[in-house]
């Protein structure tokens, strides 16, 4: 009976309302995990840009800003289709509310979506000039050429806040106390790199060796510091009750303990090994298969960071 | 004026009558609740007391729904109270996550944001709110805190001795203007009590299956999911679920 295994010390609840369960589910995981690779491959390929000619990279000019603007198109439909009333996502814009990390995050996010649309379509047009001959806006395109490289470093710039704003939603929602950490702006810089490094692992079989081999040690680099962050929260993030109580479900087992240790083992260790491998030995499968794990593993990660502080009862 | 909230825990005797004056007055879904009545059971068999907490929105001074709203939404009123324009709500959730003590819920009619306004709505026509009326026993004082001579702040000065006068969690400085006489960690404390599956009184689950329309999304709206039913049932309900089959295997309809 129950009398009889509940601690003396111990209340128990005998009567409440059912509380909430998980209010934000797998699609705001999908939308970071996406928002991830869209301002991931910008800052990736910036610096693939700066490190190596442009001409030993061919493809990286107009397909760079295109997976960004499909991986951005994802996180923002994403985003809207979270909504309860989606259609009044225009008051974000009408009725705008400063002090939300939300409000500035939306903005920046529309706007930089808006930048990448231009640099995917002048990139788009200039490497394919047969395509849509008499379209004016396609030949407006291929006339500005220049446009891009203007361009360019304002949407490098850009997309560090846009990667970071959501931290800063992490840290507004005040609630969770496990995402009232310092560290998650950290997280989503290295999701960031990890995630653009292994997107553009797919796109670089002709690119000269070197710059596979950065992409490998970015990769390498993003997956080892992402690993040694959660296993400092996994560690020491007894700051607080709620936060200890938060972590029990990877601590004491259970699926969120399964997803947890299987992104860590599958998605940031063992990707490090075989990244770290391929930077001695040019092997473009491995490599590749180390992106894919790479980002399974991220997708899996974010799921149980967001989920697991919802599931502790707030009242 | 600052209006706030102190329930007298020594007084409350469980009889949800509060609870089912602001269900009626804000005519508050079912599975959704502004205000609720907790029961705590505290000690080992025979040495038990039950406690009973009423739970509401703590009306911040430095909310956190407040500032994580996009769209203002959820804005202060002139005295204090932290109101919510449902017409202007997007169903973000963002508050939801930042509220810490778990008093806003998703209208599964309206798809928006919902919490307990002090029934800002009566308040305005001069009326208390409506579950101060319906207590029998006057443990739930509503009044303005910034005047020292109303019934409230002298409550909170008689009590305020000795630790008597408590808010929930102060450590997370939202200035709550929600108060609590005869409380304690075991019953103010979300994580000081347990909550185990299936030892309810009349409910059997701790967690809802779905926070507002299930079928919110765009998606689900053009595909034509319709609207789900909720699976917040209570032992009751099974019991009348066998009772409706064993009558359907009988050949009654």
């Amino acid at each position: 009976m129950v009398e009889h295994t509940i601690e003396a010390t111990k209340a128990v609840v005998t009567l409440d309302a059912a509380i909430p369960g998980i209010i934000w589910g797998w699609m705001i995981t999908l939308n970071m995990w996406a928002k991830s690779i869209g301002t991931g491959v910008i800052l990736i390929g910036a610096f693939l840009l700066y490190r190596h000619n442009k001409e030993t990279m061919p493809n990286l000019r107009w397909l760079m800003p295109l997976i960004s603007f499909v991986a951005l198109n994802v996180f923002l439909l994403f985003t809207l289709v979270d909504l309860h009333q989606p259609l009044r996502m225009i008051n974000i814009f009408l009725h705008p509310h400063w002090s939300s990390a939300i409000t500035v995050g939306a903005w920046m996010a529309s706007l930089f979506t808006g930048l990448i649309t231009l640099l995917a379509l002048i990139g788009g047009m200039n490497e394919h000039q047969d395509f849509q001959r008499h379209c004016k806006v396609a030949n407006w395109a291929r006339s500005n050429n220049e446009l891009y490289e203007k361009i360019f470093p304002y949407v490098v710039f850009l997309a560090i806040p846009v990667t970071l704003y959501t931290a800063v939603i992490m840290a507004q929602s005040s609630a969770r106390e496990l995402w009232q950490a310092p560290t998650e702006m950290m997280q989503m810089l290295l999701a960031a790199f990890l995630a653009g490094s292994a997107t553009l692992i797919f796109i670089a079989d002709d690119w000269k060796v070197e710059a596979r081999k950065d992409l490998a040690l970015v990769l390498a680099v993003s997956t080892a510091l992402g690993f040694m962050m959660y296993m400092g929260e996994y560690f020491f993030s007894y700051k607080s009750a709620e936060a200890e109580e938060t972590l029990k479900y990877i601590h004491s087992g259970g699926a969120y303990s399964g997803e947890f240790w299987m992104a860590m083992i599958f998605g940031f260790l063992a990707p490090f090994f075989l990244a770290v491998s391929s930077i001695k030995e040019d092997n473009k499968t491995t490599l590749r298969f180390a992106a894919i794990i790479a980002l399974v593993g991220l997708y899996l990660a974010k799921d149980v960071w967001l989920k697991i502080p919802q599931l502790l009862p707030l009242s | 004026m600052k209006l706030g909230f102190l329930v007298d825990l020594n007084l409350c005797m469980g009889c949800k009558g509060c609870e089912i004056a602001c269900k009626v007055e804000n005519e508050v879904p079912l599975s959704s609740w502004r205000l609720r009545v907790k029961y705590i059971d505290v000690g080992t068999f025979p040495q038990t007391t039950r406690n009973f907490t009423p739970l509401r929105c703590n009306h911040c001074e430095n909310a956190p729904c407040v500032r994580i709203c996009p769209v203002s939404a959820l804005h202060y009123l002139e005295n204090g109270i932290v109101n919510i324009d449902s017409n202007r709500c997007i169903g973000c959730a963002g508050c939801m996550m930042a509220c810490p003590y778990g008093a806003i819920y998703m209208d599964p009619e309206t798809n928006t944001a919902d919490k307990c306004t002090y029934c800002a709505h009566r308040i305005e026509s001069g009326m208390m709110p409506a579950c101060v009326v319906a207590c029998p026993v006057e443990a739930n004082i509503f009044g303005d805190v910034d005047d020292a001579t109303s019934h409230i702040s002298r409550y909170i000065m008689e009590h305020q001795n000795n630790g008597g006068v408590q808010v929930r969690k102060p450590e997370k400085h939202t200035d709550p203007k929600h108060y609590y006489v005869g409380g304690g960690n075991q019953t103010l404390n979300p994580l000081a009590h347990e909550r185990i599956e299936g030892y309810n009184l009349f409910n059997n689950v701790t967690h809802l299956d779905h926070v507002g329309d299930p079928n919110h999304s765009i998606l689900d709206r053009f595909i034509g999911g319709g609207h789900g039913h909720y699976s917040n049932k209570s032992l009751a309900d099974e019991k009348i679920g066998a009772k409706t089959k064993e009558h359907e295997t009988q050949g009654g309809h």
